[in-house]
């Protein structure tokens, strides 16, 4: 059977699902602007709410989101 | 006389991308990547990935190959990098999965017996009983291409790995993974099992 904590995270993750989300390659799309919102002290998840949600459930991206953040405060700051 | 890489603006990082001080440009931005990269991928690489300068230089050529498809609406360089990252990410998920297959890893099951097992039996097998009338619902919901995919990302497969052995991509990957999230949320509600009893029964 299942390992429990995965299985939790997979009905997390359905807990989450919402009948329309943006795909890997929207969120990569918008990703840099996103980003930017946040390191510009704004809430881009007001105004990228597609792209928040795929963060919360894509791990994927979520892991690339962190390691961009943290590559652009090593080099966009300064 | 060339302009240090940090006070090139976006159009000037174009221009000379694209014109005759394309060298220094091209080794200015080398450089910014492998700082970002060393930041972004501190304490997630082993011995066994390729190194930061792979990783910078693949992402270069991605970078070189694409800039028409830069529209400005950030500091290039911050675009840049976030293609930087990605191609390292995508390299590293590649050469850690390369010698699993993906009936392997449909197959890697999970053993993990809970502590309290002998202490509270019964929560366990209600726990159990759960797991398994969900295995039910996706073996009977889903299709087969999204039971196969479903059940490897369960076990770690990275959707970029899923993809590869399933002949697609990684964002047709999730949107057929959503689609299975969607049938499996929408079965459990005509079950009137709600993810919140689910969790409560697991400890939260």
């Amino acid at each position: 059977m299942f390992d429990r904590d995965i299985f939790k995270a997979l009905i997390g993750e359905i807990a989450e699902t919402r009948e329309v989300e943006i795909g890997c390659d929207e969120c990569f799309e918008q990703l840099d602007r996103f980003v930017n919102m946040k390191l510009s002290g704004l809430d881009p998840g007001q105004a990228l709410p597609l792209v928040q949600e795929h963060l919360e459930i894509c791990g994927e991206c979520r892991d690339e989101f962190e390691a961009f953040m943290a590559a652009l405060r090593a080099t966009e700051e300064t | 006389m060339a302009v240090p890489a940090r006070e090139r603006g976006n159009e000037q990082w174009l221009a000379e991308l694209r014109g005759p001080a394309r060298d220094r440009a091209i080794a200015d931005l080398r450089l910014i990547l492998l700082r970002g990269l060393r930041a972004a991928l501190h304490g997630r690489t082993s011995s066994i990935d390729p190194s930061l300068e792979d990783f910078a230089q693949e992402a270069l050529i991605k970078i070189l190959d694409n800039l028409d498809s830069f529209r400005g609406e950030c500091r290039f360089t911050v675009w840049a990098q976030k293609i930087a990252v990605r191609t390292a990410f995508a390299e590293i998920r590649h050469s850690r999965w390369r010698d699993v297959s993906l009936d392997e890893a449909i197959e890697r099951q999970g053993h993990d017996e809970p502590a309290d097992t002998l202490e509270d039996p019964s929560r366990f097998a209600a726990q159990a009983m759960i797991m398994t009338q969900f295995r039910c619902f996706i073996d009977e919901e889903l299709t087969e291409k999204q039971r196969r995919a479903l059940l490897a990302a369960m076990n770690g497969m990275p959707l970029e790995a899923v993809a590869d052995r399933m002949n697609t991509n990684r964002n047709a990957l999730y949107k057929l993974l959503h689609d299975a999230r969607k049938r499996l949320k929408k079965r459990m509600a005509a079950e009137r099992l709600t993810p919140q009893d689910v969790l409560g029964a697991f400890g939260g």
